[in-house]
C-alpha cells in the first residue's frame, strides 16, 4: 500500500521556517527508509513559496497566477511516498521524519491502486 | 414480529457472541464490512435452526463455520472484492496468534478490534460509534440513540467511518509493547466517553441513560480480560464501578435530580462498591498512579463515607493534586475546588472559583456556575447565587437538571 507524505513546514513572522532539523537529519531519514526498502520516492522543493497557479477557463483560456502562499504560516516543503502494509507504519514512518518536529507536520495519504 | 424486529431481538440475544464472532471475522477476512455482513447472517440463521434442531454442542463454532461459508459465498459472487481482500489477507496472518478465549468455544480477538475502532485518525465520534457497534454488538438504531441522531445518521456515518478504515487500510492489529502506551488511553477515552454520557446524559429527556453506563462497564471488563496486566484498565473499571454505584441514589421517584449531600447512601450497590474498591488497589499499586486510577480512589473515597460531613476531604483534595500533576484541566480545578471547600469552608472554595473565573473552557460550562451558585448560597450571598443559579439553568442539558436548579434558585430567592 503506498502513501503519499506531504511534508508541511511552519513559518515564522519572517517566513523563515521554523523546523531545526540538519541536512544530515534528512540524509539519514532518506536512507532509513531506503534500507528499510520502503522508500518509493520524494523530492523537497526548491523553497517555501516560489510558485505559481495554472488554470483554464470554460473558455479554454489559460490563466496563470503567482502562487497563493506567501501569506499562509503552513507551508508545503517537499514530498515522499512509502510503500508499506498498513497505515500505521506509515504513520510511523512519518513520525520519524525530521519534517514532523518543530511546528511542521507530515500530512499522510493513501494512493489509489488500480488492482496494481 | 417483522423482519427488522426479529433481526433487532437476535442481534440483543447474541450480543456477546457477537462482537467475539465479528472480531475472528474481521481477522480471518481483514474487511470489517464483510465481516459484519456475515456475522449477521450467521446469527439469522442460528435464529432459524436452533429452535428447530436444538442448540449444537458447539455454538460458537457453528456460528463460525456458518459465518466463514457464507463469506467465501459473497467472495465467489463477486470477484473484484475478493481480489482486493486477496491482498490484505496477507497483512491479516501476520497478526500475532489471539489470546485464549474465557468460556464459549470462539477465540477472542476483540483487543484489535478495540484498537482499529479507537483508532486516533477517525473523528472521535466515529470511534465511539464504531465501538458501539462493533464490540457493544449495538444495532445501527441503537447507536443512532445513544448519540441521539436519527438511524439513517447514524447509519451513514458508521459507513463512512468503515470506508475511512479500508481505504487508509487501519490495521486490525494490536500496537506492539512500545506503540500501547501511546495508543490505550484512546480506547479507555472512548468507553469512558460512552459512560460518560449514560452517567449524566448531555441532552434529552433523562438524566441517567443506565443502559449506556452499563454497555461501558461491560466493554471495560472486556478489555480488562484481554488487558489484565494494564493498571489503568482496572483503574477506568473502578472509577465505572465506583461511581455506577450510586446510579439509584442519584435519581429522586420523579427522575428529578439527586446530589451527593441528599443520596440515599442506603441505596448505593454495595457489591459494585467493593468489587471497584479491590480495582482501585490493583490500578494503583505497582507503579505511579494513572488519571483513571486516582479518578476512582476518589470515587472510593466518596462510596465509602457515612455521609457528607464524614467524607475524607482532606484526602480527596489531596487526590486532586495528584490528578492536576497528571493532567492539568480547567474541570479538575473546579472539581478540586469544590473539594477545598468542603475541606475548609465556602469562601476558600469560592476565591479558588473565582480564580479561574477567566478559562475559556469554564466559560459556558453548566457545573462551574451551579458550584459557585452553591458557595455563594452557603454564604449567604443570595443575590449572587440567585444569579449564578440563573446562568447555570441557562447552560443545563437535561430536564431533571433544569428542575433541580430551578428548586435551588427559588431557595436563595426566598420563595421557598
Amino acid at each position: 500500500m503506498k502513501y503519499l507524505m506531504l511534508i508541511n513546514a511552519s513559518l515564522d513572522a519572517d517566513g523563515a521556517p521554523t523546523g531545526c532539523s540538519t541536512p544530515e537529519d534528512w540524509m539519514l531519514f532518506d536512507k532509513s527508509m531506503k534500507d528499510a526498502g520502503v522508500h518509493v520516492g520524494g523530492n523537497s522543493l526548491a523553497d517555501f513559496t516560489t510558485a505559481a497557479a495554472v488554470r483554464v477557463d470554460e473558455r479554454g483560456e489559460r490563466i496563470v497566477t503567482d502562487g497563493p502562499f506567501a501569506e499562509s504560516r503552513e507551508v508545503l516543503g517537499g514530498y515522499f511516498v512509502v510503500d508499506v502494509p498498513d497505515f500505521d507504519v506509515a504513520l510511523d514512518w512519518a513520525a520519524r521524519c525530521p519534517g514532523a518536529r518543530d511546528g511542521g507536520h507530515i500530512v499522510v495519504r493513501p494512493l489509489a491502486s488500480y488492482g496494481d | 414480529m417483522t423482519g427488522r424486529a426479529a433481526a433487532a431481538s437476535v442481534e440483543a440475544v447474541f450480543r456477546e457472541e457477537r462482537g467475539l464472532l465479528l472480531a475472528a471475522l474481521v481477522r480471518r477476512f481483514g474487511d470489517l464490512d464483510l465481516a459484519e455482513e456475515v456475522t449477521s447472517e450467521a446469527i439469522e440463521a442460528a435464529l432459524v435452526h436452533w429452535p428447530a434442531e436444538g442448540v449444537p454442542p458447539k455454538p460458537g463454532a457453528w456460528l463460525m463455520t456458518t459465518a466463514r461459508r457464507k463469506a467465501v459465498d459473497r467472495l465467489r459472487r463477486d470477484q473484484a472484492y475478493a481480489a482486493r481482500l486477496a491482498e490484505l489477507q496477507v497483512e491479516a496472518e501476520r497478526a500475532p496468534a489471539p489470546p485464549p478465549a474465557t468460556g464459549g468455544d470462539l477465540p477472542d480477538e476483540r483487543l484489535q478490534l478495540f484498537f482499529t475502532c479507537a483508532h486516533p485518525a477517525l473523528p472521535a465520534e466515529d470511534r465511539t460509534a464504531l465501538t458501539l457497534r462493533c464490540l457493544a454488538g449495538l444495532t445501527t438504531p441503537e447507536v443512532a440513540r445513544a448519540f441521539l441522531v436519527p438511524s439513517a445518521t447514524m447509519g451513514k456515518r458508521i459507513v463512512r467511518a468503515k470506508n475511512r478504515i479500508r481505504t487508509l487500510r487501519i490495521p486490525f492489529r494490536v500496537p506492539d509493547a512500545g506503540e500501547l502506551p501511546g495508543r490505550l488511553p484512546g480506547v479507555l477515552q472512548v468507553v469512558y466517553s460512552i459512560f460518560t454520557e449514560g452517567y449524566a446524559a448531555s441532552s434529552g429527556p433523562d438524566l441517567q441513560r443506565p443502559d449506556l453506563a452499563e454497555e461501558a462497564i461491560r466493554l471495560a471488563r472486556i478489555l480488562r480480560r484481554l488487558l489484565p496486566g494494564e493498571r489503568e484498565v482496572a483503574g477506568l473499571l473502578a472509577l465505572m464501578l465506583l461511581v455506577h454505584a450510586r446510579r439509584d441514589a442519584r435519581t429522586g421517584p420523579d427522575g428529578g435530580l439527586v446530589l451527593l449531600d441528599d443520596q440515599d447512601r442506603g441505596r448505593w450497590d454495595r457489591a459494585m462498591i467493593s468489587e471497584g474498591t479491590a480495582l482501585v488497589e490493583v490500578a494503583l499499586i505497582g507503579g505511579p498512579p494513572g488519571l483513571y486510577g486516582v479518578q476512582a480512589a476518589i470515587a472510593a473515597l466518596h462510596d465509602e463515607a457515612a455521609d457528607v460531613a464524614s467524607t475524607d476531604w482532606p484526602q480527596i483534595v489531596a487526590l486532586y493534586d495528584v490528578l492536576r500533576g497528571l493532567a492539568p484541566s480547567p474541570v479538575v480545578e473546579l472539581n478540586r475546588a469544590v473539594a477545598v471547600a468542603m475541606r475548609d469552608g465556602p469562601a476558600a472554595g469560592l476565591s479558588l472559583l473565582d480564580s479561574l473565573a477567566d478559562e475559556p473552557r469554564l466559560r459556558g460550562y453548566g457545573p462551574f456556575s451551579a458550584a459557585r451558585g452553591d458557595l455563594l448560597s452557603r454564604l449567604g450571598r443570595r443575590p449572587e447565587a440567585a444569579d449564578a443559579y440563573r446562568e447555570a439553568l441557562e447552560l443545563a442539558g437535561t430536564e431533571p437538571e433544569r428542575e433541580h436548579l430551578r428548586r435551588r434558585l427559588a431557595e436563595v430567592r426566598g420563595e421557598s
